[in-house]
């Protein structure tokens, strides 16, 4: 019922469908928890639930959560690389939700991946130069020549040089490995890229490099950003919007500045309160949630936060709240604020 | 005049290899007072987990070795027990947690054994006793249903459980001395914040010295006492911790907060250090951080800078900037 609400507070907007570069529409991921020999479903794992938002061109939204939230199924999701359950994700003014074989395969290389572990995404055995000519390649865009000469640009804008293509992933450290994870997901052109902890690997000065390197290329490319991490501090440097999900949910997004000066839900002034930030004088007061996330496969009825929620109502534990606009595109499910 | 706990002296310890020699620790003193919390900071590789299992004697082996040093503790040097004396000092004096709850826990054993384990080989208790108090320090550390978990196994709780297991079969014998390597790195934000409220209420309640290590300046300024900052299994900066965010004088610590992003301000560039950590098995002849310094000159390329007295308490080792309240540029 909460993406209905979502789509009357967008109905106003409707027309202008085209000026989003992604829209997600009520996505949903069940995955269905199996015992015995016939492997019988007995319940679901509902890793995302309802799930709706958009992303302008050349615009960065950054998801936060922790783990088990459901940001990484999303994004997974978004690339195709998991078929939701049910819901809608139209790329580029078309629905690619149900999109198969070669009309797929044509539109993957505008939506890219950079993914979190530098060591175990690129393949050991190929060497830097095939890794990133691979997307060229597979999509038959170019000649031999011109994906060699794409290959020796992209190693210059990220950081890397002309002769690092003969050699292999294992010579490199991490940052240069996420560099190279890099231009091989700018090397097809892509309009839009799925970051998935791209930088929670890395030490802090290599972090700040490849932030750097990414709000860089954003700009060079006119490139479109889905930063997941559980980072609150790098998703407020790198974005524009910032949605927060707990337990499948979405339950709230904003402007960054406004979601960060203003946490709505009383998940996120948790969470922000709870990370610690890097002086001594003027810290928050610090919220210390009680106990654990609840598992996804058995959710609380209501709002799934009620459990952990100070400011838990009545109405909490029976209806779950829907995501509506509070003040000027900043979205909360709580109900506090209905 | 308060005695130290622990006093470490030119600390050293290489990995020795056939050709080659890791300086991983490379002169290191370190001194930690009764319930003092000092933080050691630093990247992978700048060698602050290798300090700690020096401490603990617990070094790889064959390879790593502690060439030269004195580790005091208690008034006897921990480099001149047997291995047998060790034991006796390791979870019982000293306790150590790890980064992985699940790879630092024995995956066969339930929760009562291991805690127990520590109790039967320390203190004299039978196991029924020994139960009970794992029981008692489970419910301490926060575990909900302590009484059922014991009987449980690692697999059967969640990350933050799991911690709070590892704090509790390092509390148990109530040691003078806790060392955490990255507690918090693998939790969660909101778990983070109670185990780092539990090592609090640690300290509080038994007096434990804490030696905390972490790449986080965030937990730095939420913890510390006492902050040593590493860089090139050296110390490149050492301070009380309100110091160190008000007055950070080395050109590293100041590199590292410059790049950090923040969750309260707006910051339009991160400042990024340029290059790599230098290869511990070939360091530079001149300063370890030199090729990446922004305040680097042809001196800092031949001689090693030593760590010197900038302020009160305050060790910097660098030439280049001014002591306290001259003003650095950078």
């Amino acid at each position: 019922m909460n993406g209905q609400t979502w789509t009357n507070t967008r109905a106003e907007t409707s027309e202008q469908v085209g000026e989003y570069l992604l829209e997600v529409r009520n996505l949903k991921k069940y995955f269905p928890i199996t015992a015995g020999l016939l492997r019988h479903t007995t319940g679901y794992v509902k890793a995302v639930d309802d799930v709706s938002f958009h992303l302008r061109p050349g615009e960065t939204l950054g998801i936060v959560g922790e783990s088990g939230c459901g940001k990484s199924t999303t994004g997974r999701m978004i690339m195709r690389v998991l078929e939701p359950t049910s819901g809608q994700i139209v790329f580029d003014g078309q629905d690619i939700t149900d999109l198969r074989g070669r009309a797929l395969r044509e539109i993957r290389p505008k939506f890219q991946m950079v993914f979190q572990d530098p060591y175990a995404s690129l393949n050991p055995k190929m060497a830097v130069g095939e890794i990133i000519g691979e997307p060229l390649a597979v999509n038959h865009m170019g000649s031999r020549q011109q994906v060699e000469q794409r290959v020796v640009d992209l190693l210059e804008t990220v950081g890397l040089r002309a002769e690092d293509r003969n050699r292999y992933p294992h010579e490199f450290s991490g940052g240069q490995r996420q560099r190279i994870g890099i231009a091989r997901a700018l090397s097809a052109n892509p309009k839009l890229i799925v970051a998935d902890e791209a930088v929670s690997a890395l030490d802090v000065s290599i972090q700040s490099q490849i932030l750097n390197l990414m709000v860089a290329l954003r700009k060079e490319f006119n490139l479109s950003y889905i930063f997941i991490s559980h980072n609150l501090a790098v998703v407020r440097h790198i974005s524009d919007r910032v949605g927060v999900m707990y337990l499948g949910h979405l339950v709230e997004m904003g402007p960054k500045g406004e979601l960060y000066r203003h946490p709505l839900h009383p998940y996120t002034e948790a969470l922000l309160s709870a990370a610690p930030e890097p002086k001594r004088v003027g810290r928050r007061e610090r919220i210390i949630l009680q106990g654990d996330v609840p598992n996804p496969a058995n959710p609380p009825q209501g709002c799934p936060f009620h459990t952990r929620c100070a400011k838990v109502m009545d109405i909490c534990r029976i209806q779950r709240p829907e995501l509506q606009e509070h003040v000027g595109g900043h979205f909360v499910a709580c109900h506090l604020y209905s | 005049m308060v005695e130290p706990l622990l006093e470490i002296r030119d600390l050293r310890t290489y990995f020795i290899g056939k050709d080659v020699e890791v300086r991983a620790v490379d002169g290191i003193d370190l001194t930690v007072y009764p319930r003092q919390i000092v933080c050691i900071v630093g990247e992978s590789g700048s060698g602050k987990s290798i300090t700690s299992l020096s401490i603990m004697r617990l070094l790889p082996q064959p390879r790593g070795k502690i060439v030269s040093g004195q580790i005091t503790f208690g008034g006897q040097d921990l480099l001149k027990l047997t291995e047998d004396q060790m034991t006796d000092v390791r979870g019982n004096e000293i306790s150590m947690i790890f980064q992985e709850p699940m790879t630092a826990l024995n995956p066969v054993l339930t929760i009562g054994d291991q805690i127990t384990e520590v109790l039967l080989r320390h203190r004299k208790l039978n196991r029924r006793q020994a139960i009970s108090k794992a029981v008692e320090m489970l419910q301490f550390v926060g575990v909900p249903r302590a009484a059922e978990i014991v009987h449980e196994y690692p697999h059967q709780l969640s990350g933050g459980l799991r911690q709070r297991v590892m704090i509790a079969m390092a509390m148990v014998c109530e040691p003078k001395l806790l060392i955490a390597d990255e507690p918090t790195t693998a939790l969660d934000v909101t778990i983070q914040a109670q185990v780092l409220e539990l090592m609090k209420k640690m300290r509080r309640d038994f007096h434990t010295a804490i030696i905390l290590i972490t790449h986080d300046l965030g937990v730095v300024a939420d913890m510390a006492d006492h902050v040593m900052v590493m860089y090139g299994g050296q110390i490149v900066e050492s301070v009380n911790a309100d110091d160190l965010f008000a007055r950070p004088l080395h050109p590293y610590t100041k590199a590292l907060m410059e790049s950090i992003p923040s969750l309260i301000e707006e910051k339009d560039t991160l400042y990024s250090i340029p290059g790599t950590v230098p290869d511990a098995a070939s360091f530079p002849t001149g300063c370890r951080f030199a090729q990446r310094c922004p305040l680097a000159q042809p001196s800092c390329f031949e001689t090693a800078p030593e760590l010197q007295q900038m302020g009160p308490g305050h060790l910097v080792r660098c030439d280049k900037v001014g002591r306290e309240g001259e003003g650095v540029p950078m």
